[in-house]
């Protein structure tokens, strides 16, 4: 199909190739874009607030709703019982007894986890009634670690699993092992990649509506696809496909890959407006985004090579552990295998063993996310390609060029099965270093450290999947499961051409774009295939699966649309284009290969014939007896397209995973400042074939975009938990994304090998810097920082502080007396606030004592308490308003005293929750004698936090718990010492008459 | 993401908002620029029942050179005090460590005033007034007014010497003195972030009021000798602030910073001609 027609030889100015600004632009900058939260909603839709989990791992005891039920505009709230009755649980990629609901029914696994979803008139009143549903939870030990929640079989996710790892897989190709038996050299390296994400400005949006009549759902959602989550969604609704209409917004304020993970949100809201028999609409936060949305998997591989003296690889073993989160969301373990075929990169290493294990931890379910399982691999692998340079003492680019698949071997049968369809990688790495200027940046390394700087170049070659196999998930299972459960593969496209009475041309595309611009590309291909012009056509870009064709494949990912989205457009047009002609042709009985298309004409060469495209193309509708015999009439054509390399995995577990490879290239040179350990990207060069280019302005915007989403995962972003699993990058203070000014102009290079397999000979491009440039940043840090430094601790994101950690601070003594002794605890993060104090008070120990047991002096002692009320022996149940500054809440709490030994020593302890979050603590209280008869009254504490303000408030934490359990020990100074704690003149008029008694 | 109900008053003299104030007592907060509040109301950390805001009272807002100090009312935007053609001169630390606060856009809404009320431990405003040891004027009901330094204004995380019935009307700094060197100086994970370490230095002859923000619970000032051992001084005044871990750094990098940028600042500090040119250029690469 791709040998149908030869656009460059048949039109001397051709559209496809050429830079084009966007079409899209100018509404989206006068503010006339229709965003998903701008368009109508109908009459009577209500809004939708979650109640999420502030746990990271707890048993859901109760959910009561009466108190919220009674609140001004509250029509109803949906809760895990009506899920059960009105739905099913996800379908999950793995064969494991492990359920997914769209709310929790039985335990929550991670913080944010949608619980309850309170429907009131509008938004503001939704949120009044959250913290009125109320929910009591039996709290369980969380998993943050992977490693740790692999080998854990106390603590489990999924109790009926019996395992935290859900899915273990082994793969070997050729002979691993006696490449590694034999081999001169091997070299082994641990590394970790963070969890991130790609932080679109706008949030999910859903608006669902249930039809009472047919029994069927009606959403609209920012939903960007796979479509294949379009069944995932159907099954969950127990409808068949046909009863979940799924319609999807013109404009998008970006995605990334995270508009997948609203799937479930689609599902919540469907039921929501079930339940209130009202639509419903939802608008996601940016809390609510940051932690409970989605993420990228974190990784942790261990990655063995073994390599002659030359460098020249001869197998690798990958152990990857992927962390996907409290559950394994569709299209989860995707992560893991979208890159498998290709696993060896750009590399011919012909053995290959791989060892796959998904664990299930106490963080938010991953999804897709711009470079898609690409960014771990490479940083892995590349990282090991630096070092095996600098085992043997060769120059990294040596070794890359060494190990390069030739370019006479394509297309070339990668060792676990993906084809690289095209390329000549050697001839890429030439063009780069020298349009790059490579030679400049080694000779600016080299005058930086004769100056003692610390500066670094890193490399990395990488090659870039895209159209992905919807078959490579089913890596997950053995060949005997695959056999079972019947052949998945392909990767179908669609894209309808109709032509209207009046000629103008409308083409729509099931491509879901988040805007990178593709109503500018298919508008290019078509106006170039009817030779019309680009302004004549009109691309829709929604998609309505009620009513537009679609498949499985359908949506926004996996770099898909210029290979294969528009391959579908030019087909279609093409269609429509031979029923013209034939219909010129019978017309004016010529040669139907005579007739040609341009300038919005249709004519003959010779120039005999000559009709305007509207009035030819409108004759289908006006006027079909004049049409020849095989023509039906009306003017509307639908191509699908799938290519015919996207054969199911092998027997042999062999899978091409993707239907093109596109080559990157990259290299940088880095400096670090040596006080302030801050990384300064000198230059970064990036070199591309992703085939044909169908608009290269285009592709030099998704080159800079991944570039700077790739800035942000290299040295600003991650997504941080605390031990207990609570959530630490709430807010966009905390999850920190480049802007502007961190990002430089990388220097972008082309080359063009167009693909064989794809219609217009274009491949994917938007996700390559997302893989290559992680690790090309990371490898020219460690080489900056020198031998000194451990490989593995290359760790993302490359904060100042880590990298000055790595450089090692010589820390001078504490002098004595000053400061406190720092903490074990692991550096950042943590959500145990600890700390230690010491007041001198003007009584007796025994008095002291006395004093913390009587519950009048408890209850003065505690900022902020209302009440106090004695619920058992030494303890009690209080009514807290604490806070600092102008953040305040008011706290259920309660609050005890035990390990008395008097007058030595008590624990006071205590727990509270409110909106805000919730606290547990305690504090260790030791009483001594001192001069004068006085105590010193020294404390240890040890304080947890958990829920919003852990999320949005860490760096003000551990100041604030000081500031307010200091309080309480100034307090009991002042009181036992006969010091009044400051009351207002009033309550101490009143309480001297005895009416304010014990309020303070 | 939405905020509880309130009742929102916007006074045109600050009589009438100091009235209001006293009124509402402890239901209500003062809004100025919005710019942290507005982020805490709508994240329901904090939930007021009343907002005053101080953005519409003209008397609030102007700059004025005294005998010995600027004088900035309290609802002056910073962009305003960025603009104010003299500041280079006769506040060059505020000069310095102004382009730091924030971005371009909050400093058009953020104010001198609702920084200093606000007192974030990370703020750079804050850090300025402690280190030049300015005032901040609070005013009550019939007038009545008060001074208080600066150093003792700031209490703790977000929490200063302001009664609930007193309003900040006026923020004063002194004017830079002659033969006194001023240098700012900040490490943040990205321009305009909360500071990992903030460093103002006011450097005399044979002493330097060196302030540190960012790293204890309010902006910490210190008078180190210059004759004595910097080293080991920088090196109390690092442990004695009780830095934490967070997600962005580790309390031994802050001290690290401490240290070294601190001495950096003093005794590396170029001639004010240097300065300027230096941070010019810097203002303009990060607009």
């Amino acid at each position: 199909m791709n040998t149908e027609v030869s656009l460059r030889d048949e039109q001397s100015c051709s559209l496809i190739g050429k830079r084009q600004a966007r079409v899209e632009d100018e509404a989206l900058l006068r503010g006339l874009g229709r965003y998903a939260d701008d368009l109508a909603v109908p009459p009577g839709t209500l809004h939708a607030a979650i109640v999420r989990s502030p746990h990271a791992h707890a048993r859901l005891k109760r959910v009561a709703i009466e108190a919220a039920l009674g609140l001004p505009g509250v029509r109803g709230v949906l809760t895990g019982e009506d899920v059960k009755r009105w739905a099913s649980p996800f379908a999950v990629g793995v064969r494991q007894p492990m359920e997914h609901w769209c709310l929790a029914v039985d335990k929550v696994r991670y913080v944010g986890e949608p619980v309850a979803v309170v429907i009131a008139e509008d938004r503001y009143l939704a949120e009044d009634a959250l913290d009125a549903v109320k929910v009591e939870y039996e709290i369980l030990p969380a998993l943050v670690d992977p490693e740790a929640a692999a080998g854990d079989r106390e603590t489990l996710l999924h109790d009926a699993v019996g395992d935290n790892v859900v899915n273990d897989r082994h793969f070997r190709y050729g002979d691993p092992e006696a490449a590694f038996r034999t081999a001169d050299r091997t070299l082994s390296l641990k590394v970790r990649y963070p969890r991130s994400s790609c932080t679109p400005i706008e949030c999910y949006v859903v608006v669902g509506q249930y039809d009472a009549a047919e029994g069927g759902y009606d959403v609209m959602a920012n939903f960007q696809g796979p479509f294949a989550i379009h069944s995932v969604m159907a099954r969950a609704l127990q409808v068949p496909g046909n009863r979940l209409r799924l319609r999807t917004p013109a404009d998008s304020g970006g995605s990334f890959g995270i508009k997948q993970g609203v799937f479930p949100y689609v599902v919540t809201m469907a039921l929501a407006a079930r339940k209130v028999g009202a639509p419903v609409k939802w608008v996601e936060d940016r809390l609510e985004h940051l932690q409970g949305a989605s993420s990228a998997t974190n990784r942790v591989t261990t990655i063995d090579a073994a390599f002659d003296g030359e460098g020249q690889v001869s197998a690798l073993c990958f152990d990857q552990l992927d962390d996907c989160g409290a559950y394994l969301r569709a299209p989860e373990p995707a992560t893991t295998y979208r890159m498998h075929g290709n696993l060896t990169g750009a590399y011919a290493i012909p053995h290959l063993a791989v060892r796959n294990r998904i664990v299930m931890t106490n963080k938010t379910p991953s999804g897709l996310n711009r470079g898609f399982g690409g960014p771990q691999v490479y940083f892995a692998l590349e990282r090991l390609m630096q070092r095996i340079a600098i085992e043997l003492d060769l120059d990294p680019l040596e070794v890359i060029r060494r190990n390069l698949v030739p370019a006479d071997a394509f297309p070339y049968r990668c060792a676990a099965g993906a084809l690289l369809d095209s390329g000549d990688y050697a001839h890429g790495i030439e063009l780069g270093v020298e349009h790059g200027g490579l030679a400049e940046l080694r000779a600016r390394r080299d005058a930086a450290c004769r100056e003692g700087r610390l500066y670094g170049i890193g490399y990395c070659v990488a090659v870039e999947p895209s159209i992905s196999n919807m078959g490579y998930i089913t890596m997950a299972m053995t060949p005997e499961e695959r056999r079972r459960a019947g052949p998945k593969n392909g990767a179908v496209s669609t894209a309808t051409i109709s032509v209207d009475p009046l000629g103008g041309v409308s083409v729509h595309v099931s491509s879901t774009p988040q805007g990178q611009g593709h109503r500018t590309v298919v508008a290019q291909v078509v106006a170039e295939v009817l030779g019309i012009a680009i302004e004549a056509i009109r691309v829709d870009v929604e998609l309505d699966t009620g009513k537009d064709a679609w498949s499985i494949a359908s949506g926004n990912y996996s770099s898909r649309f210029a290979g294969a989205v528009a391959g579908a457009v030019h087909k279609a047009a093409l269609k429509v284009r031979t029923r013209l002609a034939a219909i010129a042709a019978a017309q004016w009985r010529v040669e139907q290969d005579d007739v040609r298309f341009a300038e919005g004409r249709v004519f003959t060469l010779d120039g005999a014939h000559s009709a305007s495209f509207h009035r030819l193309a409108g004759a289908t509708h006006w006027a079909p007896g004049t049409l020849p015999e095989s023509e039906a009439g009306g003017l509307r054509e639908t191509a699908f397209w799938t290519p015919a390399e996207l054969t199911a995995p092998d027997d042999d577990e062999r899978i091409n995973s993707s239907l093109c490879y596109g080559f990157i290239f990259d290299y940088c040179g880095v400096e670090i400042d040596a006080v302030t350990g801050q990384v300064r990207i000198d230059r970064y060069v990036t070199l591309h074939d992703a085939g044909r280019m169908l608009n290269p302005q285009l592709v030099d915007g998704q080159v800079r975009g991944a570039f700077a989403q790739a800035v942000g995962a290299a040295l600003y972003e991650e997504f941080r938990y605390g031990e207990d699993g609570s959530f630490a990058s709430g807010t966009l203070a905390d999850y920190l994304i480049p802007t502007s000014v961190e990002v430089p102009e990388p220097v972008i290079l082309h080359m063009e090998t167009p693909s064989p397999f794809t219609p217009l000979g274009a491949k994917g491009v938007g996700e390559g810097n997302n893989m290559s440039t992680p690790v090309c940043i990371a490898n020219a840090v460690a080489d900056a920082l020198g031998e000194g430094v451990d490989p593995g601790a290359i760790e993302l994101p490359l904060t100042p502080s880590k990298v000055r950690t790595l450089l090692g601070i010589d820390e001078p003594a504490r002098p004595e007396g000053v400061g406190e002794e720092p903490a074990d605890a692991a550096a950042g993060g943590g959500s145990k606030l600890t700390a230690s104090d010491s007041v001198e008070i003007p009584a007796s120990p025994r008095q002291v004592f006395d004093s913390i047991l009587d519950p009048a002096t408890l209850q003065a002692i505690i900022p902020g308490c209302h009440a106090l009320e004695l619920t058992g022996e030494n303890t009690y149940r209080a009514d807290v308003t604490v806070g600092v500054g102008m953040i305040r809440a008011r706290f259920d709490a309660r609050v005890e005293l035990s390990e008395l030994d008097p007058p030595h020593a008590l624990r006071l302890s205590g727990a509270g929750s409110s909106g805000m979050g919730n606290a547990d603590g305690a504090a260790r209280i030791r009483l001594s004698e001192i001069e004068g008869g006085h105590t010193r009254l020294d404390y240890d504490y040890e304080v947890t936090i958990g829920g919003k303000i852990a999320s949005v408030g860490g760096r003000m934490l551990s100041s604030a718990s000081k500031m307010i359990i200091g309080q309480i020990f100034s307090r009991l100074s002042q009181r036992v010492s006969g010091g009044r704690v400051r009351q207002p003149l009033l309550q101490r008029l009143l309480g001297r008459f005895g009416k304010g008694g014990g309020k303070s | 993401m939405k905020p509880c109900a309130f009742d929102y008053y916007r006074p045109q003299t600050r009589r009438e908002a100091i009235d209001r104030l006293i009124e509402s007592g402890d239901d209500a907060r003062l809004v100025a620029g919005g710019q942290s509040l507005m982020a805490v109301l709508n994240m329901r950390l904090a939930q007021p029942r009343i907002l005053i805001d101080v953005g519409a009272i003209d008397e609030l807002r102007y700059i004025e050179r005294r005998d010995d100090h600027l004088a900035i009312g309290a609802a002056t935007t910073q962009a305003e005090l960025l603009e104010y053609a003299a500041l280079a001169d006769e506040l060059p630390l505020v000069a310095q460590a102004l382009p730091w606060v924030g971005h371009f856009q909050t400093r058009n809404r953020g104010t001198v005033g609702g920084s200093i009320a606000h007192a974030d431990p990370s703020a750079e405003l804050p850090l300025c007034l402690a280190t030049l040891g300015g005032e901040v004027v609070l005013e009550t009901r019939r007038g009545k007014s008060r001074r208080v330094a600066g150093a003792d204004f700031f209490q703790g995380v977000l929490t200063t010497a302001r009664r609930p019935d007193e309003l900040i009307t006026e923020v004063r700094f002194p004017l830079k003195r002659e033969g006194h060197a001023y240098r700012f100086r900040e490490v943040a994970m990205r321009h305009g972030d909360f500071a990992i370490v903030a460093l103002a230095a006011d450097i005399g002859e044979s002493e330097v009021r060196l302030g540190v923000g960012g790293v204890a619970d309010r902006p910490v000032v210190r008078t180190l000798s210059l004759e004595g051992d910097l080293d080991d001084a920088l090196n109390h005044l690092a442990w004695s602030l009780g830095a934490q871990d967070d997600v962005h750094a580790s309390a031994a990098y802050r001290r690290h910073l401490v240290r070294e940028l601190g001495r950096r600042l003093i005794v590396e500090a170029p001639t004010f001609e240097q300065q300027a040119v230096e941070e010019s250029a810097d203002a303009r690469a990060r607009r």
